[in-house]
């Protein structure tokens, strides 16, 4: 195999195991569900991309003719993702307005008020909303 | 190492550090999966496992130099998005199909 196809095809992997690692780091550590969304469902799939693109290049350089299944994955992925995250954003604002689950800590609510429901139980939180919208 | 398949040092080095980043991944979201306090935190971690579990498909293939599991990462890209769209339509909705 040619020198420079080899390491253009190492590069491509370790970058998309890299993104593929990160996104799982950022998975576990950062603190709630929608700071946890952004990390899975953008860095996981520029890995997977990224992999999916090498793993294209070395089967269109070692087997003859041009591999196109890889492609087919991408493209599922990249559709796919974003639709998914969605549903889970709106599962999880569901559940929150139903209040099955704990609501999440200070910093999120104030950021997270677009809808103005949420500020009607906290007392402290109202004054902040109106300076924002006044 | 190299009796199996015709990749070189590089490739086979940087295939070792991509199984070693994608397998830290795996265990990861296995984590949050177990852990996570809320039902939604879980389906993330499903989510993102069936993403990484595609990742590690994809290294075998090109380790192994043979296109044999393509058609299971396809497989597992689709019945993976159907259950997180099921899942998230069931805590959304109480039901899956109205």
């Amino acid at each position: 195999m040619d020198l420079l196809m080899e390491s253009l095809i190492a590069v491509l992997i370790l970058i998309g195991a890299a993104f593929t690692c990160l996104g799982s780091i950022g998975l576990v550590r950062l603190r709630d569900f929608y700071e946890r969304l952004h990390t899975p469902t953008k860095a996981t799939t520029l890995g997977v991309g990224s992999l999916l693109i090498a793993s294209a290049i070395f089967f269109s350089w070692t087997m003859p003719g041009i591999s196109l299944h890889e492609v087919l994955v991408a493209v599922f992925l990249f559709i796919t993702a974003p639709v998914s995250a969605h549903l889970m954003a709106k599962a999880a604002l569901h559940l929150r307005e139903r209040g099955e689950t704990g609501l999440p800590p200070e910093t999120t609510l104030q950021r997270h008020d677009g809808s103005g429901r949420l500020s009607e139980d906290k007392d402290g939180n109202q004054d902040g909303n109106a300076a924002d919208s006044g | 190492m190299s009796d199996l398949t015709e990749t070189g040092l590089i490739l086979n080095s940087a295939l070792m550090i991509g199984f070693l980043l994608v397998t830290a991944a795996v265990l990861l979201s296995l984590w949050r999966l177990i852990v996570g306090p809320d039902k939604p935190d879980r389906i993330l971690a499903l989510d993102t496992l069936y993403v990484n579990t595609i990742a590690l498909l994809v290294l075998l293939d090109i380790k192994l130099a043979s296109s044999l599991y393509f058609e299971a990462a396809l497989l597992i890209a689709l019945f993976g998005f159907v259950g997180t769209v099921a899942l998230a339509k069931f805590l959304t909705r109480g039901d899956i199909i109205e």
